[in-house]
């Protein structure tokens, strides 16, 4: 619901009246800026010498090498990971055998309940304190696939029934099995459906993989806590590890948007087929 | 499993903790969020896009880093809220790490209940504002009788995820030196080497019995507010 039905065209008493508005939130504004930068001056927290190591290259290098790049690999992974488990438990869910889809459920709803913490706590121990296979990074790449695998799960059965029926009765006429409707007739229609919940689950990745720090596992925030350790900067450090996080999720905020606009454009084009039209064959 | 059985005080007190963490950061961050999101919906264009920044920036920060924020940061400049252990609440004085804590998962939370109510109120079919701009209604009055109703039913179950992710978040204090549930079952976990598949069950039956205590009730009050 857009929110201009709901006013009329403002007259010029409100105008005014917003103008003032804007002007109060400016002003608050400012003011909580000034307070910021004037207590980050006041406690020397913009001295240079708290700044260093973000503009020393060597330390740059471990900050985006050591730091940034094993984020992204956990998180990577742990998408990957999460996406075939997620596949595989949401069209257990689906499965139209008891035996199927009773432990496919059981398992969704334990992961999703369960804080990733606890899960990951619980994996450390389990296999890697001691002599345990894992390493900590696996073990991150673990907790959070068995995590996002199960909210996918989800995601994937909603976008499966949101593919209309008459697609699944008509490729049921045409003679395909079971197998086949799911595989070459739901699926792909669902991936379009899907795709803009997949990706935010996708920041929810990148942004867990920062628990891995309480289980002493490699990335930004391990990092991160070495430096402002070292140089004492806890200010500055949580500032640019922000910063970073920020700037990795919009980005990834963004190539989804222009993914679901590849992938989605075409419908909306003309629901009369043209004929000549380049989504005229792709439904 | 006796690890926790023969602790049981603890467990509990450790759970008492977690829901503490969660019902004062869930009130806290409904009244952030309420008010962000009337900012969002709003007429004035540098509101709406002050909203817009505030939910860019906390949705897209990691809460852990939101916790070293409020944890190791603030106290370095001067803000490390220690006038809050002068209060009592109930017999208990509330620790600094407790509200700053409670902070954090404010903060960070406001942008989702903030999200979670725009959605509701978007998901309010657009003849409905028309309709009662129509019959000449005010703005105030056509929020007030015709499109709050209506988006509040709407906002309950995207409300209710929220607040369940809320829920399962409190566990990032751990990490923060409180010791609620998540804490508590690393302790025992630690200790009782033999014992850590029981430990780890019976600490995520714990949770699993809070959320789907969240997710009955939002079904309850789904069901009761529905119109025939």
């Amino acid at each position: 619901m857009s929110g201009n039905v709901l006013f009329d065209a403002p007259g010029p008493r409100t105008i005014a009246r917003h103008r003032v508005y804007t002007g109060i939130t400016l002003l608050a504004i400012l003011g909580l800026v000034l307070l910021i930068v004037g207590k980050l001056n006041e406690t020397g927290q913009l001295e240079y010498a708290k700044w260093e190591p973000f503009v020393t290259p060597d330390y740059v290098r471990v900050l985006l090498v050591d730091g940034l790049l094993k984020t992204l690999e956990m998180a990577f992974f742990a998408i990957i990971f999460a996406v075939v488990v997620g596949l595989a438990l949401g069209v257990g869910k689906l499965s139209e055998h008891r035996w199927i889809r009773l432990p496919s459920f059981l398992v969704v709803e334990f992961f999703r309940a369960i804080p990733v913490l606890l899960l990951m706590i619980f994996i450390f121990y389990m296999l890697s304190v001691g002599d345990g296979p894992l390493s900590s990074f696996w073990c991150v790449v673990l907790a959070l696939t068995l995590y996002n695998g199960s909210v996918l799960a989800e995601v994937f059965r909603a976008g499966v029934n949101a593919v209309p029926h008459g697609q699944v009765e008509a490729a049921y006429a045409l003679g395909l099995r079971k197998t086949q409707v799911m595989t070459i007739i739901q699926l792909p229609q669902a991936v379009k459906i899907m795709l803009p919940a997949v990706v935010s689950q996708c920041v929810v990745a990148l942004k867990d993989t920062t628990l891995g720090v309480y289980i002493l596992a490699p990335g930004l925030t391990f990092i991160s806590k070495q430096i402002y350790l070292q140089f004492f900067n806890q200010v500055p450090t949580a500032i640019v590890v922000a910063a970073l996080f920020i700037a990795c999720n919009l980005i990834l905020t963004w190539i989804a948007h222009m993914l679901q606009r590849r992938l989605t454009g075409e419908k909306s084009a003309p629901a009369v087929p043209t004929g000549d039209g380049a989504g005229a064959g792709t439904f | 499993m006796d690890a926790v059985f023969s602790n049981f005080d603890e467990y509990l007190k450790a759970f008492g903790l977690t829901i503490g963490l969660f019902v004062v950061s869930s009130i806290l961050s409904l009244v952030l969020g309420v008010f962000l999101a009337a900012l969002r919906v709003g007429p004035v264009g540098i509101m709406r896009k002050a909203a817009t920044v505030y939910i860019g920036i906390f949705r897209n920060t990691p809460l852990v880093i939101i916790f070293i924020f409020m944890a190791v940061a603030a106290p370095k400049l001067g803000y490390n809220f220690k006038f809050i252990e002068d209060w009592e609440v109930g017999g208990y004085h509330v620790s600094s790490f407790f509200f700053r804590s409670c902070l954090a998962l404010t903060l960070y939370t406001a942008a989702f209940v903030c999200e979670a109510f725009r959605s509701g109120v978007n998901a309010v079919p657009l003849g409905q504002a028309e309709a009662a701009r129509a019959i000449g209604l005010t703005f105030a009055k056509s929020m007030r009788l015709v499109v709050l109703p209506q988006a509040l039913r709407a906002v309950v179950p995207p409300l209710t995820s929220v607040q369940v992710a809320l829920l399962k978040n409190t566990s990032v204090a751990a990490a923060f030196g409180i010791a609620e549930a998540t804490a508590t079952m690393h302790a025992l976990t630690n200790d009782n080497a033999d014992q850590r598949p029981g430990i780890f069950l019976s600490f995520a039956v714990g949770y699993i019995i809070l959320v789907e205590v969240l997710t009955l009730s939002s079904y309850v009050i789904e069901r009761r507010w529905r119109v025939a």
